[in-house]
């Protein structure tokens, strides 16, 4: 058994002598890593998330579906499903689709509050960020940090930016009245004072990964297109537009779900009862006795966002898998 | 052939019609409406926060008007300045303990934990992997709420209750789908050849992590580190909700606390401006970092801008 050839090494019976040979025929063991090693190192991250990420939400659940402590008013959370009681459920589903539902007037506020600011931002930021990433030439790095540079600061400070605008003595109205168009009050409770804001707060994000995406399209398709005769607005629309659908949705789910769940953007710019939405609901009836129903609702607003959640999950899975 | 029977025609039509039509038609033209249109937008996206920031330096007591230059608020006026005022001072050094621990805890887990899910297939890893997706993308407000529930309600976890232990937990949770993310995406570039060749060279497992993968990983994992810990500084939803008193509420709590409902006066603008101040040297440091930390590869300034902002 002196020197076998490689591809008869496998034909050895005897484990040890098997691995003699290997020595002696030079050969090393092919790259087959422990898997042990894996689960080590996937291990911490798995717990944490499963103590603090799933476990959560089926306390959640069983707040939502559990019942009131008459006592001390606190509500009490029932882990057993058998034992589950509804009547956060039907409190919940009376207030929003009963006769005299508020939550209902609230969650359509919600959606179209969302649905405006989102399309504006999309409108606003797609033609700066499509300059930025096609024409910026030189200047590029330049543009790139201006547009950037919101992504660093604050939400916070961003709304305290606009409240010292928007105040009645402020700058904003110091202009509009000089030019005789008097001096509304910006803060006491408009719609259009929340939809600027949640704009504001959020276009950051969405013009970060509309400028990534569009950066990456190869400029020489764009190119081609010109090459055979399209004129620049139907190279856009043949070319650009649809090579920038991914980008699109995905930076719509990023601003659209965070802004679901916004309660402080509205309190700050408006504060009034009629500009709340159902973030408001929400953490308003957190420390209250009516915390199952907070819990009920939020787990609504959670299965209505299910579908777009586990969109992006997919498209991130399948986007890591294309490069891979 | 075609292609060149197209630009004659074009000339073509181009030659006979108004200078007007002919700049219009220009395929090289430089696009001045768009560039009008992103200065509109930086305009406006910029200018409010120079003007927050003028107003932290203002003299008089308002945030609407501007009546002078001073540092009152950073530290002249004996008790509302946010050198004087001890709510604004530890709220300051909150949000940097917060910052710091976040960092210092939801990185090496969420490295580890992109490194193993990556490397080992199976049912388990990957629908954990779908698991820390879904924490990327889910409403801070909801989980927010779930935990808030946990901390209070839980009869186990109860015990740690609302406060530091509480917020840094859900800070970790919420953030450690950065590391796990970029690294992931990092590990799909790098392939598996560097791990094989260091293999073959009589590495162990342990030794081809330290050696090979860990230094080809540096740039992500310090790209991330940045994003938590500015994300931490940002944070606002989690750090409200489980938040229980003011020696555990960070900068961000405190301004929007003071000035909903009422004007919280410049020195609040001073405070943001000293949070701002804290991001900027963040992503400088972020940027710099990691332009050293890729040098000799072909990554340019603007690759590294957005590997920091998280968005490669």
């Amino acid at each position: 058994m002196a020197h076998l050839p490689p591809e008869q090494l496998e034909h050895v019976p005897d484990p040890a002598a098997r691995k003699r040979a290997r020595k002696r025929a030079g050969e090393r063991k092919p790259y087959q890593p422990n898997r042990g090693f894996w689960i080590l190192l996937a291990a911490p991250g798995m717990i944490w998330l499963l103590i603090l990420f799933v476990v959560p939400f089926y306390a959640m659940l069983a707040i939502g579906e559990g019942k009131l402590d008459r006592q001390t008013e606190s509500p009490v959370a029932v882990y057993a499903p058998w034992q589950w009681s509804s009547a956060n459920l039907g409190n919940v589903w009376r207030d929003l689709f009963g006769s005299g539902a508020f939550v209902g007037v609230i969650a359509w506020r919600t959606i179209w509050y969302v649905v405006v600011a989102s399309l504006l931002s999309l409108v606003i930021a797609y033609p700066a960020a499509y300059f930025v990433a096609r024409f910026a030439g030189r200047r590029k790095g330049f543009f790139l940090v201006l547009l950037i540079a919101p992504f660093w600061i604050s939400y916070m400070m961003r709304m305290l930016a606009w409240i010292d605008l928007l105040q009645t003595n402020g700058y904003i109205n110091k202009v509009l009245s000089f030019v005789g168009l008097g001096s509304p009050d910006w803060l006491g409770g408009h719609w259009y004072t929340v939809i600027l804001g949640l704009v504001y707060g959020y276009i950051p994000y969405l013009i970060l990964v509309l400028y990534a995406g569009l950066d990456r399209i190869d400029p020489s398709l764009i190119e081609a297109g010109r090459d055979l005769g399209l004129s620049r607005a139907r190279t856009f629309a043949r070319v650009t537009l649809p090579l920038s659908r991914q980008p699109i949705l995905t930076g719509m789910l990023i601003t659209v779900l965070p802004m679901l769940g916004d309660y402080y953007t509205n309190q700050l710019l408006s504060g009034a009862p009629n500009t709340s939405m159902i973030g408001n609901l929400i953490e308003g009836q957190l420390a209250t006795p009516s915390a199952g129903q907070g819990a009920i609702l939020s787990l609504i607003v959670l299965l209505v966002l299910l579908v777009p959640m586990i969109y992006y999950v997919i498209q991130t899975n399948r986007a890591a898998q294309a490069a891979s | 052939m075609s292609s060149t029977a197209v630009r004659e025609t074009t000339t073509s039509t181009t030659g006979t019609s108004s200078s007007g039509a002919r700049l219009f038609r220009n395929p090289w033209r430089h696009p001045w409406f768009l560039e009008g249109f992103t200065w509109l937008y930086l305009i406006w996206s910029l200018a409010p926060i120079a003007i927050a920031v003028l107003f932290s330096f203002n003299k008089g007591k308002s945030q609407a008007s501007y009546q002078g230059l001073s540092w009152r608020w950073y530290w002249g006026d004996k008790v509302n300045s946010i050198w004087h005022n001890p709510q604004l001072h530890a709220a300051m050094f909150e949000t940097l303990k917060l910052s710091a621990y976040t960092t210092l805890i939801a990185v090496p887990i969420g490295v580890a934990f992109a490194l193993g899910i990556n490397r080992w297939r199976g049912v388990l890893p990957s629908s954990f992997n779908y698991i820390m997706i879904l924490s990327f993308v889910v409403p801070e407000l909801i989980f927010g709420v779930a935990l808030f529930f946990v901390f209070t309600r839980m009869p186990g976890l109860r015990v740690a209750g609302l406060g530091n232990w509480a917020e840094i937990l859900g800070l970790v949770t919420w953030n450690v789908s950065w590391p796990a993310i970029i690294v992931q995406a990092r590990l799909v570039t790098i392939g598996k050849q560097y791990e094989e060749a260091s293999a073959d060279l009589g590495c162990t497992q342990l030794q081809t992590m330290r050696r090979v993968m860990l230094p080809l990983l540096t740039p992500a994992i310090f790209a991330s580190a940045i994003l938590v810990f500015s994300g931490v500084i940002d944070d606002f939803v989690i750090v409200d909700l489980l938040s229980s008193n003011a020696s555990n509420t960070p900068m961000s709590v405190i301004i929007y606390s003071t000035q909903h409902g009422g004007n919280g006066g410049p020195a609040l603008n001073a405070l943001a401006t000293v949070m701002l101040l804290l991001s900027f040297v963040v992503a400088g440091i972020g940027f710099l970092g990691y332009r050293l930390m890729t040098r000799g590869q072909r990554v340019d300034g603007q690759q590294a801008l957005t590997a920091i902002a998280g968005a490669e």
